[in-house]
């Protein structure tokens, strides 16, 4: 007993010196400031982007919507029971897919269009083919022991899920088997974001960690701290160099990836709502955060700067995409409506 | 014993913070005229930054034409 209680002393005083010795290596490279670096950079000024489109279809709280890659299509997942593909050109409704379980958290749309995915409380994550005459069921995705978060297709062979279970898991689509977990989160997993070149992915969770992973050995890489409550939303910025975090501590925060620290923070006093969702605009200036406050604003990534807002929701808004092409932003909320802004 | 599986979860701590504390660093002041330096090499090809004009918009609502 005494022996092991040594040992254990010993491992507590070892991980208490990595830790400082991590924080004085982020320390030695911090001779600067984004918002010094920023002050040669033009404001943006006030952006002000008009409601084009509000989707109606659903009957209850939406909870997720992803972008396909063709920057027309769009899913959007309520609790209604039902994802929804939608033609955002024509606001038609191209695609209703009944759900198992209503308990609908996240929603996916594979690059090449041809399938889409979505799970929640069910701890399953399900795929559907909806290319053919009527949505079919290819896989149902059973191995999470917690509610299904976040989902996102590598491939029409490769999903990446993130569970309340604290892992993050890599499946083959062909076996429907589990090819790697991801574990180190002590928390649960609310969001992941794949990086453009798929070598990588991010995660957020309710310990208030960012993660950074390699998707094929299924190592953590990186860890970045800061935020004093869940991370609920996540995304990489689009040089892929830095990543952007929304949290129930009513910030953003960026971190970049070769600092390894945080390099700017989003937050207002007069803020005092959970971000839910984030996305960027296609330059990486622009940050669409979604917030309980049933708004999404708008932030000045460089300067830290809240330069403008998308109001209309009559609720939380809970999803926020845009496309590939950066036309546009989509929010969706629980007041079950999706709204295209630009 | 629970004893010897906090040791073993003890141990992939340490080992991950090893891991992590061994990666190099880049300067803030480097990182952060890069991340600036993209956004102003991308700035003129952003639709939400540069607005668009409502024939190149996808979501304006069309406007059907009519032969009098």
């Amino acid at each position: 007993m005494a022996a092991e209680k040594a040992e254990m002393d010993a491992l507590k005083k070892e991980c208490d010196a990595l830790r400082t010795q991590i924080e004085a290596a982020r320390k030695a490279v911090n001779d600067s400031s984004m918002s010094a670096a920023s002050g040669g950079a033009t404001a943006v000024g006030r952006v002000q982007l008009k409601l084009r489109k509000t989707l109606k279809g659903h009957l209850a709280k939406i909870y997720a919507m992803h972008w396909s890659a063709d920057s027309r299509q769009m899913v959007s997942a309520s609790q209604d029971g039902k994802l929804l593909v939608w033609d955002t050109f024509t606001g038609n409704k191209l695609v209703a897919v009944p759900l198992k379980s209503a308990w609908v958290m996240s929603v996916a749309f594979a690059p090449s269009g041809n399938l889409v995915a979505s799970g929640g409380l069910d701890n399953i994550c399900t795929v559907y083919n909806i290319k053919a005459a009527s949505p079919k069921t290819l896989r149902e995705l059973d191995a999470h022991t917690g509610y299904l978060s976040c989902c996102r297709f590598l491939s029409d062979t490769e999903i990446l899920t993130a569970s309340g279970d604290t892992t993050c898991c890599l499946w083959d689509l062909e076996t429907g088997k589990q090819k790697v977990i991801f574990t180190n989160h002590i928390g649960d997993c609310m969001s992941l974001a794949l990086s453009s070149d798929m070598n990588t992915f991010i995660s957020g969770a309710c310990d208030s960690l960012a993660k950074l992973w390699d998707v094929r050995e299924g190592a953590c890489k990186q860890t970045f701290s800061g935020h004093t409550s869940d991370i609920n939303a996540i995304s990489f910025f689009p040089s892929g160099n830095a990543v952007i975090t929304g949290s129930d501590d009513c910030t953003c925060k960026m971190y970049d990836l070769r600092a390894d620290q945080e390099v700017i923070g989003y937050q207002d006093t007069n803020l005092n709502a959970g971000v839910t969702s984030l996305a960027l605009s296609s330059s990486g200036r622009l940050i669409f955060a979604g917030y309980d406050d049933f708004n999404c604003h708008i932030w000045d990534s460089l300067k830290g700067e809240k330069v403008g807002v998308l109001s209309g929701h009559d609720n939380r808004v809970s999803c926020t995409g845009v496309p590939a092409d950066g036309m546009g932003v989509c929010t969706g909320s629980w007041d079950s409506f999706l709204k295209l802004w630009n | 014993m629970s004893g010897s599986t906090n040791i073993i979860a003890m141990k992939k701590v340490v080992q991950q913070l090893r891991f992590e504390a061994g990666i190099n660093r880049v300067k803030v002041s480097q990182a952060a005229a890069d991340l600036q330096q993209f956004c102003l090499q991308n700035a003129q090809q952003d639709p939400l930054l540069t607005g668009m004009s409502s024939s190149n918009n996808p979501f304006r609502p069309q406007k059907v034409c009519s032969f009098l």
